[in-house]
């Protein structure tokens, strides 16, 4: 994954959380994220394809999950239902969806979200690419933006 | 003025309709695919309709499509997080008459709406 698409994600989780939840969003230094490492409790994925592929994760503890769905969507959540999977998902599809159109030119398709529900899960990380992750920190907790973008014509020069 | 959201997330039509409740629309219909709208749209007629164009089973640009194959009039806005401008030619293409690129304020979704119907009254006028 090359840095200069790193920036295009950081821009986009500061403007949807700006935005539709009113809060800043503080984003530490990217790193490689390693396969013993565990997701938070909540998360929300967009496949990506055509020019670049792979995927797309933003990875809440559930405290900062409810609190960023209570924001976003203006109601309370009492349990993670499908009300709170669907803002979830529509968290990470503008997040996905506003990083890709800076993605220097390339013709990029989002899927629908996928989310997950389940304390300290693992992403089942396919082989494009390594990983890299923004530990984010919001007025609402922290949350993990967590994304492999790969671009296709690089991948077969490279003979991946 | 009847109103039809499309968008396959909940969250998205509540917060829509929570707006335009606020505007003083009242007649508003959902749908949460591009098949349930053309359904709807078939079944109510609406004014105008608010489309997302990621959704599963039928996307937002077919159904604008499907749409303007039986219906002129009808005043389509795209909301959707496709920010590229080759989307957005492709959905004025397509006969969509405004385009709103997601996260949006409260205000700017209003604006939108309001342009939208400022452009129609423009056309019957001239």
């Amino acid at each position: 994954m090359r840095a200069q698409h790193v920036n295009p994600f950081i821009d986009s989780v500061k403007l949807v959380f700006e935005t539709m939840l009113g809060t800043q969003v503080a984003i530490a230094k990217p790193r490689i994220k390693t396969d013993d490492q565990p997701s938070y409790d909540v998360t929300g994925i967009i496949a990506l394809s055509g020019e670049a592929v792979g995927s797309v994760a933003v990875s809440f503890p559930m405290d900062t999950a409810i609190k960023c769905v209570e924001a976003f969507s203006g109601m309370p959540v009492e349990e993670p239902d499908d009300n709170f999977t669907d803002a979830i998902g529509e968290l990470a599809n503008m997040i996905a969806g506003n990083a890709k159109k800076d993605l220097e030119n390339l013709k990029v398709n989002i899927s629908v979200p996928t989310v997950i529900v389940g304390q300290g899960h693992r992403l089942g990380r396919h082989q494009l690419g390594p990983w890299i992750v923004l530990e984010c920190t919001s007025p609402h907790g922290p949350f993990n933006l967590e994304m492999c973008v790969v671009e296709v014509a690089a991948a077969v020069a490279g003979g991946a | 003025m009847r109103i039809l959201l499309v968008d396959d997330s909940t969250t998205m039509r509540n917060i829509q309709k929570k707006i335009l409740a606020g505007l003083g629309y009242s007649e508003i219909a959902e749908a949460g695919d591009g098949v349930q709208a053309l359904a709807a749209f078939n079944a109510q007629r609406p004014d105008m309709m608010l489309v997302d164009w990621n959704m599963p089973n039928m996307d937002g640009l077919t159904l604008v499509k499907k749409v303007r194959e039986v219906d002129k009039q009808v005043l389509l806005l795209m909301v959707t997080t496709e920010a590229e401008k080759t989307r957005v030619i492709d959905a004025i293409k397509a006969g969509v008459n405004n385009y709103l690129v997601k996260p949006f304020t409260p205000a700017v979704l209003s604006e939108k709406i309001e342009q939208t119907l400022a452009k129609r009254l423009a056309a019957a006028a001239s």
